[in-house]
């Protein structure tokens, strides 16, 4: 090796004992847990999408039925069966009011009349009924899920925190219950206690709960063992302070994610029970009875079922979307590989 | 031993539910003088709770009898309606399950191999699509375009081409079972992937394509096995639906029927192999789970030797 | 002696989402037949990698930015897909670190010896069954025909450490790489398995790159010792040099925090701060913001490999001529004192 070839001088090898050159750790500034959440969640380009989707589908849903004066229920009998009629847009030749090639407006002389998705055999507008129904669906699916939430995070609890006997006798029964598939509980439950937003709620909440009590049961179960509990033990705090405020805020993220999935299969299944005949009795109108309406007129009237079927295919895609963002940003962990 | 118990409590719900139906044809005013008699006699109705539930649980299990139909074919027993039925659903279902998997098995597998290529996204994308929009909007879709108006495959159900008109149907019930398969098995596989033993297996100098297949697939459907009930469950909802749409003779839609005209012999009926169905799935599951994993078939074989 | 493998100025980067680290920043090393060499430093130094670039496995997002890896008169950085594969398991083989997860649990162990036989040797069925038991054997397995059919779960940790052994020696390689064999191991067992390495390398005559952090293992096993910090050889040297006579502030810092059993009086010592982040590779001397002895010009411009030995090489500028006189500390000079005293690991 020549590493003498090069001259270096005396001064370069002075000996650095100060501690300036030293090492230093950085502190880094922390980020709360919920910031950080919010900013994975931010970056996740599906998340957003779905976030921005929900929130315009709500406002719609509350901003359009007041857009016009029909009422979900009023009736125009001469205004039946009308093709979707936007003014500008008709000019394009898209919403135009025509059906078949013949523009059903001229045809009854309804010139000046604009129904922006329509209307059904009885005259009522579609526009309206769709951001009723969509009222309707959501309040279904959030009422399924805040009492499922309640329920599956109760009975989680207790199951997971007292453990031994009642805990095996708790989840036997679950097993027992998660048995039945929940097509033949929902359908059953819903013909006994005739189709209504309550019973129907009722009937998606019977099963929704067992997936969200497993959840809290199995985090409960982790968590107990954790020293941060015994900590909290010795230091002699009582079993509903441990609970509230050491275990409850630690599984919040998972019962938030579970919630998140539950809603659109929540809105999934009321749709499903008003398409087999069991939903809301007219005139009320949700996603799904209106669907179920506009099957019956597919072939002559096609018009009428694709606006409630795109809103609640939409609506469905979005909570996954967010709900899948929420699971990634929640638990980086499950992401990485 | 749960799943027997299982079935016990379901039976013990539907013997409630029969006893507390408003309109059940044990009370239906409908009904002849005669009928009622007979029916008093059959289901011993005369006598008190208990001895009717132990003959309605006689009758079911022993003879498979949930009485007749009395709206949609009068006086025809339920098991003879739903003998001509099943058979059509059971084999739509096992279609799409097996079409679902394989497409979707296959997709999880591309895109779990090429991570973060084109590929991936688009299973990405098809997967939550496939997952978030409910089957009959594409049975919807399917019949309205493919069936209606560019008649490409008939529009309802023909019974003397069944091969042909099964095609859309099984298509719109797979979508579901593609797209849950397809998302469990590239997570799975990715996993599998970036383990240990894998690394081991490239270490040995076996190529790209026998560590996949050899040592990645297997055990990437392991956990994949799980999904099975769910989608059982999904098929089960979906086949209502689309049975309907398709106007397919199947248990589905005679449910639809049956719920809309209140035949409650026929729900119950239908009710109850639809949980017979699923219990069975459960086991399967737990068979499958011991040919596939030999962890826990050795641990079974351990305790039995 | 025959030097087997050649490694020269090998450099090697990742890209990540926070731009590319430089793992390996210029690699020189040879490996001569029959002998061990352990390749020693802190995690994230760059010695898994470098083991990495000799099986031709490294992950989809490094690449091998210069430098050369010398084999049986090929380049291995440059062989194609296909050539590497041949190679991989059958002259070059691996052991990894945790054989609780480096078998794969749904295949019988001897399955996944057969594989390595099968795909190497072109042996028919029952010809590769009956090597793989006599391997299971070699490797100090009683009841081989038992074993044979198997499961990982099965066997306990030891014995999976073993099977794996066996799969690699499946068709007598020529060098094998031990990837921290023992690090996941029980102490006793620990043993066992060095035992059974060293053993196999005298039957056989295998080239065995040893990777580990645990100086205590690598006294045990090695012949000569490469020191590795920050994705560099900082020092190399026979066991008794870089044991006996270091010169790298690193090396020292290393053999400082051993801890002993003897000296119950003396604190633990920790190299004070932590490796630094190769995403940007400080200039100079790398160690040197940790080091008690960094002179200026550390900070300035990379040490050069100082002679010491015809064998004994370390970069450090503490070897200059013009340096100052700069002494190992006092506490390690005691320790080594007390090591040649005692029985130090001639081999």
């Amino acid at each position: 090796m020549d590493n003498l070839a090069k001259k270096y001088s005396s001064k370069a090898f002075e000996r650095i004992f100060q501690d300036e050159k030293l090492q230093r750790d950085v502190v880094y500034e922390g980020l709360s847990f919920w910031k950080d959440v919010r900013l994975r969640l931010y970056q996740n380009k599906g998340a957003v999408i779905g976030l921005v989707l929900i929130l315009v589908i709500v406002g719609l849903a509350y901003i359009g039925p007041v857009m016009n004066k029909h009422t979900y229920k009023s009736i125009e009998t001469e205004h039946i069966n009308l093709p979707p009629r936007v003014p500008g847009l008709e000019k394009l030749g898209v919403f135009d009011g025509e059906l078949d090639g013949v523009n059903v407006y001229e045809q009854q002389g309804l010139d000046t009349v604009y129904y922006w998705f329509g209307t059904d055999n009885l005259g009522r507008d579609i526009w309206t009924r769709v951001w009723v129904g969509t009222q309707v669906s959501l309040y279904i699916a959030l009422l399924a899920v805040v009492i499922d939430m309640l329920i599956g995070m109760s009975y989680g609890l207790i199951s997971g925190y007292i453990g031994g006997k009642v805990d095996i006798f708790m989840q036997r029964f679950i097993e027992i219950l998660s048995g039945i598939p929940n097509l033949v509980v929902v359908t059953l439950f819903v013909m006994v206690l005739n189709p209504g937003i309550i019973s129907i709620s009722l009937a998606l909440v019977i099963t929704g709960w067992i997936g969200m009590s497993r959840v809290v049961r199995s985090q409960v179960l982790k968590l107990k063992e954790l020293d941060f509990i015994l900590a909290s033990k010795t230091l002699g705090s009582s079993k509903s302070q441990i609970i509230f405020r050491d275990l409850l805020p630690n599984i919040f993220g998972q019962v938030v994610i579970m919630s998140m999935f539950s809603i659109p299969n929540a809105i999934f299944y009321e749709s499903f029970l008003a398409f087999i005949g069991l939903g809301l009795q007219p005139p009320m109108a949700s996603l799904g009875v209106l669907i179920n309406d506009g099957y019956k007129s597919i072939l002559v009237y096609p018009y009428m079922i694709i606006a409630p079927v795109i809103v609640l295919a939409v609506l469905m895609l979005s909570f996954n979307l967010l709900a899948d963002g929420l699971r990634d940003a929640l638990d980086p962990k499950m992401k990485q590989n | 031993m749960i799943s027997l118990a299982t079935l016990f409590v379901i039976l013990t719900l539907l013997f409630i539910l029969l006893e507390l139906m408003p309109g059940s044809p044990f009370n239906d005013e409908k009904l002849s003088e005669e009928q009622k008699e007979l029916l008093y006699k059959k289901y011993d109705l005369d006598k008190p709770l208990q001895v009717r539930y132990v003959t309605y649980l006689k009758n079911v299990i022993i003879e498979g009898d949930f009485g007749q139909s009395y709206t949609i074919q009068k006086n025809v027993d339920v098991s003879k309606l739903l003998k001509d039925r099943l058979p059509i659903s059971v084999r739509l279902g096992i279609q799409s399950l097996i079409v679902g998997s394989i497409i979707g098995i296959l997709l999880g597998v591309i895109a779990a191999v090429y991570k973060n290529s084109k590929w991936d996204t688009f299973t990405t994308i098809f997967a939550v699509i496939g997952v978030s929009v409910p089957s009959y909007v594409f049975a919807l879709g399917l019949s309205y375009f493919l069936g209606y108006k560019l008649k490409l495959f008939p529009f309802t159900y023909d019974i003397y081409s069944p091969v042909q008109s099964s095609i859309l149907p099984t298509f719109a019930l797979s979508m579901f079972v593609i797209a849950t398969v397809a998302r469990f098995m590239r997570t799975e596989l990715v996993e599998v992937l970036s383990s240990d033993y894998i690394l081991l297996a490239e270490a040995k100098g076996l190529n790209t394509k026998k560590v996949i297949f050899k040592h990645s697939i297997r055990n990437a459907l392991i956990p994949v096995i799980t999904v099975l009930g769910p989608l059982t469950v999904g098929l089960m909802t979906g086949s209502l639906v689309i049975e309907r749409i398709f106007g397919i003779p199947g248990i589905g839609d005679l449910l639809v029927t049956a719920i809309s005209v209140n035949d409650f012999n026929i729900i119950i009926g239908i009710a109850f192999f639809y949980s017979l169905f699923y219990i069975l799935m459960a086991l399967i599951i737990d068979t499958l789970y011991g040919v596939i994993d030999p962890r826990i078939r050795v641990a079974k074989e351990g305790r039995n030797g | 002696m025959e030097k087997i493998l050649q490694v020269n100025n090998l450099h090697v980067s990742f890209k990540t989402h926070n731009g590319m680290v430089r793992a390996i920043r210029g690699v020189n090393f040879d490996l001569y037949k029959g002998e061990t060499l352990a390749i020693v430093g802190e995690s994230g130094s760059g010695k898994s990698v470098t083991t990495k670039v000799l099986m031709g496995i490294l992950a989809k997002n490094g690449m091998i930015d210069d430098g050369e890896v010398l084999f049986d008169g090929m380049d291995l950085t440059k062989l194609t897909k296909q050539e590497i594969t041949a190679i991989r398991g059958k002259k070059i083989a691996m052991i990894f670190q945790d054989p609780m997860t480096s078998l794969n649990p749904t295949m019988t162990v001897g399955y996944q010896i057969l594989e390595s036989l099968v795909e190497h040797q072109n042996l028919s069925k029952k010809e590769a069954k009956a090597k793989a038991i006599e391997l299971i054997e070699l490797v100090g397995i009683t009841e081989p025909e038992k074993r044979y059919k198997q499961y990982p779960h099965q066997l306990s940790g030891g014995m999976r450490q073993r099977i794996v052994i066996a799969i690699a020696l499946a068709c007598n390689p020529r060098i094998l790489i031990a990837d921290e064999p023992t690090t996941a191991l029980d102490v006793t067992i620990q043993a066992q398995i060095l035992e059974l390495i060293k053993e196999l390398q005298q039957k056989i005559g295998l080239s065995i790159i040893f990777i580990t952090h645990d100086l205590g293992v690598v006294a045990n096993v090695a012949d000569r010792v490469a020191v590795m910090y920050a994705g560099k050889i900082v020092e190399y040297g026979t066991v008794q040099e870089i044991f006996l006579e270091p010169y790298h502030p690193y090396t020292w810092g290393l053999l400082a925090s051993v801890p002993e059993m003897e000296d119950t009086s003396n604190e633990l010592y920790a190299i004070p701060g932590a490796p630094p982040n190769l995403l940007e590779p400080p200039k100079g001397d790398a160690f040197a913001v940790r080091s008690e002895f960094a002179l200026k010009i550390d900070f300035e411009e990379e040490p050069p490999f100082f002679k010491i030995s015809d064998t004994h090489y370390a970069a450090t500028w503490l070897l200059h001529e013009n340096a100052p006189a700069i002494e190992m500390p006092a506490m390690l000079k005691e320790r080594i004192k007390k090591m040649k005293k005692g029985v130090p690991h001639e081999r």
